[in-house]
């Protein structure tokens, strides 16, 4: 889970990361008490989920609490790179004298975690890091030793710290790593970490990802104001919502998780990579996908009815695949019962709308019984997801 | 009666109201209504065939029977 800049600087002031005067609000108003209260100029930086928001007009910098309101309202009304503003964070402008960068990430290869320091920070430093002798050093921590000081003290050296710097900035390179391990980020960035006219070390920008998998035992962060949230990269669409919703009626299996798609083909599968298979398979024959679904675990059947209708509900889906992989473990009689007492309560016949069942599974002779009934057409196991996409998409042809 | 199943309680044999069935069922197929055990018709396409209200029912009331 992605943090929002505010979010992540209360976790690095929380581990003693020094971070800018200011405060999160999501009012002009608010942002202008923040302003006077801070005195001064000031900075307006609008809250996305996204990198490159500077270029895209998202920070934005006040003489006065008059024009931090301005600014405010303008942030609040409009878009940044195609998302909806909803907070800013109103932060003392700084007098910066030297950027820099200090990540820690995963190293998927080396199964460890990796910091990086630059002596450049700022916008395109993915860019920049990538040229030869671009000046950034890269350090592996080994888990069960951590980042030693004097390791710290290096990286701090190789920012350029000397004197009384090198210890403030080695405790940054310290708590950053503290921060991963505190609160089970995957993601820890300052960038810039900038120096200040009078020699203070700050993170004037900061982003965070919780490792999602982590987010059970981290409740702690719930009594920070950050809770476990999804994000898509947008904002959800109706149907979308209403594929949550159907979710939540009942903790029994999974039937929802819906992304929506412009297309002709209802979808009803068991989500991962065997569901991307079927998107290619449907896509090959000349069909559309019209969602992304999950259903597993044997959801209740009436989940998968409610899951059904909303599906048909989306205008333009004018056939119907119920994949999944043959290692699905979800009841297929239910399934079966689920998507046919959907189409029934839309009032679609099962026996002329095009539909196809290929979901091999447990109990499936009780569940091709009752496809058998509704004059259902199902593919068994020894017929593969693309076979049956195949069927599918030509049957809404004719 | 459910789509796919329907479950009957023989009221003659379901003198007592034990609520035996009611404990076990996984999917909320029984209810208590005025101090008597009732089927939740709106349920009974939840069955999932556990058998357990068979089992459990001393009385042999309950009848699970599949409309497929
Ligand atoms: S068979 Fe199982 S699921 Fe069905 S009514 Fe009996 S206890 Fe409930
Ligand atoms: S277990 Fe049998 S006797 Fe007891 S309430 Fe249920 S149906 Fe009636």
């Amino acid at each position: 889970m992605r943090l929002y800049e505010y979010e992540g600087k209360i976790l690095a002031q929380k581990v003693g990361i020094p971070i800018p005067a200011g405060k999160m609000v999501d009012s002009p108003e608010a942002a202008r008490e923040v302003a006077r209260d801070l005195k001064g100029e000031v900075v307006i930086k609008a809250q996305i989920l996204l990198g490159g928001r500077g270029k895209a007009g998202g920070v934005k910098f006040a003489r006065d609490p008059e024009e931090a309101e301005r600014l405010t309202r303008e942030m609040l009304a409009g878009k940044i790179r195609d998302r909806k503003v909803e907070k800013v964070l109103v932060e003392k402008k700084l007098e910066i004298i030297e950027e820099m960068y200090l990540g820690i990430t995963i190293d998927e290869i080396k199964k460890r975690m990796i910091l990086l320091a630059g002596r450049t920070g700022g916008v395109e430093v993915e860019a920049i890091a990538q040229k030869p002798g671009a000046g950034f050093a890269r350090f592996h921590v080994d888990p069960f030793i951590g980042v030693p000081g004097f390791r710290a003290k290096e990286l701090a050296k190789h920012l350029g710290a000397a004197d009384k710097g090198l210890g403030a900035l080695s405790n940054i390179v310290s708590r950053l790593y503290g921060l991963t391990q505190k609160f089970d980020a995957s993601v820890a960035e300052i960038n810039p970490l900038v120096k200040t006219k009078n020699g203070s070390y700050l993170a004037a920008d900061c982003r965070v990802e919780i490792d999602d998998d982590a987010l059970f035992r981290q409740k702690e962060l719930e009594s920070f104001g950050i809770f476990p949230r999804e994000e898509r990269g947008r904002e959800p669409t109706e149907l979308e919502r209403k594929g949550a919703e159907i979710d939540r009626v009942d903790h029994r299996g999974v039937a929802g998780r819906v992304v929506e798609f412009e297309g002709d083909t209802g979808l009803i599968i068991g989500g991962g990579g065997a569901s991307l298979t079927v998107f290619d398979a449907i896509l090959k024959y000349g069909g559309k996908p019209a969602n992304y679904c999950e259903i597993g675990g044997n959801p209740t059947v009436k989940k998968v009815q409610l899951l059904t209708e909303l599906i048909l509900s989306k205008p333009g889906v004018k056939r119907l695949a119920v994949i999944t992989n043959v290692l699905s473990n979800t009841r297929v009689d239910l399934v079966a019962r689920g998507v046919i007492k959907g189409m029934l309560n839309r009032g679609i016949d099962p026996k002329k709308f095009p539909v196809v069942f290929r979901v091999p599974g447990a109990w499936e002779d009780e569940g091709f019984k009752i496809l058998n009934k509704y004059g259902i057409k199902y593919f068994e196991r020894a017929h593969t997801m693309d076979e049956a996409a195949k069927y599918v998409v030509e049957m809404g042809k004719s | 009666m459910g789509l796919f199943v329907t479950v009957k309680l023989n009221p003659e044999r379901c003198q007592d109201g034990c609520q035996a069935c009611l404990d076990v069922c996984p999917v909320n197929i029984f209810k208590l209504e005025g101090g008597k055990v009732k089927v939740v018709a709106e349920n009974e396409d939840e069955c999932t065939f556990c058998e357990l209200c068979l089992e459990r029912c001393k009385n042999k009331s309950v009848e699970i029977i599949k409309n497929y």
